[in-house]
C-alpha cells in the first residue's frame, strides 16, 4: 500500500510527515512569516498555509542567500518544515539544510515531484537512500 | 568526494573544530551536487545579518570563534542588519543591536574583515577573470560571474564561512565550464535608460529563466552598461530568478560572440515592451500617500549617492527617505558633502546596512510603513513578503514623491 519515488541523494535524517505541495517556488526570506510559521507573501500559492512539521514539496528555490541561515534559525525555535523536496534545489537551500541538518532531497526520476505527491499524502523521506515513500497510495 | 591529505586532516579534526565543521559541511553540500573535489578560492564573502542568522546563527559563530577558528583567506562581509550609529530612531531594539555587536565580535576574532557591503566589486577588491571565489549575496555573485568572469556559486552565510575557514569550496555548479554555457537566449527591443529600467529588464529575464541552473544570454543591447547599470540588471535577475550568471553578447567577457557561450544554437525569446510593462504594472500606487522612500538593494555606489544628493538639493521631504550604502562609500560621501545634502533635505544615510536585511518587517510595523517606494526592482520584489505594499519608480520620481508625500 505504498509507492516509492527515487531521487538524488540528499541531506539530513530520515523523516515521516504529511505533505504540503505547490508547484510554486521557495525562499525562506521572501515567502515566510517565520515567527507564525506560515507562508506570508500574498502572491505565493501557499499564502496563509502553515508549514510547521510538514513535508514541503515545491518546484525550486529562488531568491537570496538568507535562507541558508534561516533554516537553522527556524529549527532552533522548533517551527520548521520536517523536510523540503524540490524538483531542483539551489545551492543556498542545500547549504542551509546542511547547517540545520534539515532533510532535503531533489531531482526525482519519475518526473515532477509537485505532481507525484499530493497535499495530505503521508510520506517517508530517506535522503541517504535517495527515496521518498508515499504510504497512502499504491 | 576526492580529498587531499590536508583536507582529510581537516575532516579528522586535526586542524581544529572550526575547520572540521567547515569541511564536513562542504562535503555534505558537495555530495548533493556531485562535486568531484574542492577548489581553492581567493576570497570569501559572508552574508550574516542578525535577522536571518538569529540567536541560533550568532551563537553558532561564537562557538566557532571560541574554538579558535580563524579564516585562511581574505574574507569580507555583506551588509549588517543594524547601523549601530542609528537604530533606535528606526524602531530597532537593543536586543537587535546586541546580536549585531556579538556578530562583529565573533567575526573579528576569526579574522573576518567587516566590510559590510554588497557592492564589494565596486568598493573593495573585484575578482579577476577566471578567479574562483566563494561569495554570498546573490547580487555580488551574479555581478562577479557575469561582468568579471569570476567563478562563484551562491554561497549562503554558513558555506561562505566554511570556505573562509578551509580556503576552498566544493567544485560544482559555476566552478565548472559546462554550467557556464547559455541555456536561454533573450533578444531585447527596448533599450533601458535609467537604473530602474535595467532592474526591470533583469527582473523580467530572471522571471522567464526561473532557476539557478539556467544561464541567460542577452542580445540586442546597443550600449555597454555602466557598473551601476550592470549591478541593477544582475541584482534584479538574481532576485526574481535565482539566476547566478548571465551573458551579454559582445559585452561580457565570456561572450565576445554569441557562439562563445553556445547561444547561436538556442531558440530566440523576445523580451517585449509588454513584458516590461507587465512587470512594472504590479508595483503601482500613483497618487497614494507614500510612507517611506528607500534607496538600497544593492547599496548605492558613490556615483549613485551623488545623483541622489543632486536631486535632494533645495528640497524638504514630507516622507522619510532612507539611503543605504557601504561603510567605504559612506566615508567618501561624507567627505564630499553628499551625505549632508541628502540629510539637509530630511533624508537619512545608513552606513553598512541594506534595508531589506535590517529587520524590514519589524521596522515597518514600528513606524507604520506600508506603502514603500524605491527605484530598486530587487527590493520591491522582496518586501511584499514583509508586509509592505511596494511601489517602483525612477530615482528622480522617488525623490519627487518624497517631497510631495505621495507617489507622483
Amino acid at each position: 500500500m505504498s509507492i516509492t519515488l527515487k531521487c538524488h541523494k540528499g541531506i539530513g535524517d530520515k523523516v515521516q510527515g504529511i505533505a504540503l505541495v505547490s508547484d510554486d517556488n521557495f525562499s525562506a526570506r521572501y515567502d515566510l512569516d517565520r515567527i507564525k510559521g506560515i507562508f506570508s507573501r500574498p502572491a505565493h500559492k501557499l499564502h496563509g498555509e502553515s508549514y510547521e512539521k510538514k513535508i514541503l514539496v515545491m518546484n525550486t528555490a529562488k531568491g537570496g542567500v538568507a535562507s541558508a541561515w534561516m533554516l537553522n534559525e527556524m529549527k532552533s525555535r522548533d517551527i520548521y518544515p520536517q523536510a523540503i523536496l524540490f524538483n531542483a534545489a539551489n545551492t543556498i537551500l542545500a547549504q542551509g539544510a546542511a547547517l540545520a541538518n534539515l532533510t532535503m532531497c531533489d531531482r526525482f526520476e519519475d518526473g515532477d515531484v509537485t505532481q507525484l505527491i499530493k497535499t495530505g499524502d503521508e510520506v517517508i523521506v530517506d535522503p541517504q537512500a535517495g527515496t521518498v515513500t508515499i504510504l497512502n497510495r499504491k | 568526494m576526492r580529498l587531499t591529505d590536508e583536507e582529510k586532516a581537516m575532516l579528522a579534526g586535526e586542524m581544529g573544530e572550526a575547520k572540521r565543521w567547515a569541511i564536513d559541511h562542504q562535503v555534505k553540500v558537495g555530495e548533493m551536487f556531485d562535486a568531484a573535489d574542492l577548489v581553492p578560492v581567493s576570497q570569501s564573502h559572508m552574508m550574516v545579518d542578525p535577522e536571518s542568522a538569529g540567536e541560533a546563527g550568532v551563537a553558532f559563530l561564537e562557538g566557532l570563534a571560541e574554538s579558535g577558528g580563524r579564516v585562511s583567506i581574505p574574507m569580507i562581509t555583506d551588509p549588517r542588519g543594524v547601523d549601530l550609529n542609528h537604530y533606535s530612531p528606526l524602531g530597532q531594539t537593543e536586543e537587535m543591536a546586541n546580536l549585531e555587536r556579538r556578530t562583529y565580535a565573533a567575526c573579528e576574532s576569526m579574522g573576518i574583515l567587516m566590510t559590510n557591503t554588497c557592492i564589494n566589486y565596486q568598493t573593495v577588491m573585484p575578482p579577476m577573470f577566471g578567479d574562483h571565489v566563494a561569495y554570498g549575496d546573490t547580487g555580488v555573485v551574479i555581478y562577479s560571474n557575469s561582468a568579471c568572469g569570476a567563478r562563484s556559486n551562491f554561497e549562503g552565510g554558513p558555506s561562505a564561512l566554511a570556505a573562509g575557514l578551509t580556503g576552498r569550496t566544493p567544485r560544482y555548479g559555476l566552478h565548472l565550464d559546462k554550467h557556464r554555457q547559455a541555456t536561454r537566449r533573450f533578444k531585447i527591443n527596448e533599450q533601458p535608460s535609467e537604473l530602474t529600467d535595467w532592474g526591470v529588464l533583469g527582473a523580467v529575464i530572471g522571471k522567464m529563466s526561473g532557476s539557478y541552473w539556467e544561464v541567460p544570454v542577452i542580445e540586442g543591447l546597443e550600449v555597454v552598461p555602466t557598473s551601476d547599470q550592470m549591478k541593477h540588471l544582475g541584482a534584479a535577475m538574481a532576485s526574481y530568478g535565482s539566476t547566478p550568471l548571465f551573458h551579454i553578447s559582445g559585452i561580457t567577457p565570456e561572450s565576445r560572440t554569441l557562439s562563445d557561450v553556445g547561444g547561436d544554437k538556442l531558440p530566440v525569446e523576445e523580451v517585449t515592451k509588454a513584458d516590461l510593462d507587465a512587470l512594472r504594472s504590479t508595483f503601482g500606487g500613483k497618487g497614494e500617500k507614500v510612507d517611506v522612500v528607500v534607496f538600497a538593494a544593492p547599496q548605492l555606489s558613490i556615483v549613485e549617492m551623488q545623483q541622489v544628493a543632486e536631486l535632494c538639493k533645495g528640497k524638504t521631504f514630507k516622507a522619510p527617505v532612507l539611503v543605504c550604502t557601504s561603510a567605504q562609500v559612506y566615508s567618501d560621501a561624507t567627505r564630499a558633502g553628499i551625505v549632508a545634502h541628502i540629510e539637509d533635505a530630511g533624508g537619512k544615510v545608513l552606513e553598512g546596512t541594506c534595508f531589506y536585511q535590517q529587520y524590514a518587517r519589524e521596522i515597518g510595523e514600528a513606524n507604520g510603513w506600508v506603502r514603500l517606494l524605491s527605484n530598486s526592482a530587487k527590493i520591491v520584489n522582496i518586501l511584499g513578503g514583509y508586509g509592505y505594499q511596494p511601489a517602483l519608480a525612477s530615482m528622480e520620481d522617488c525623490i519627487a514623491s518624497a517631497e510631495a508625500g505621495e507617489i507622483v
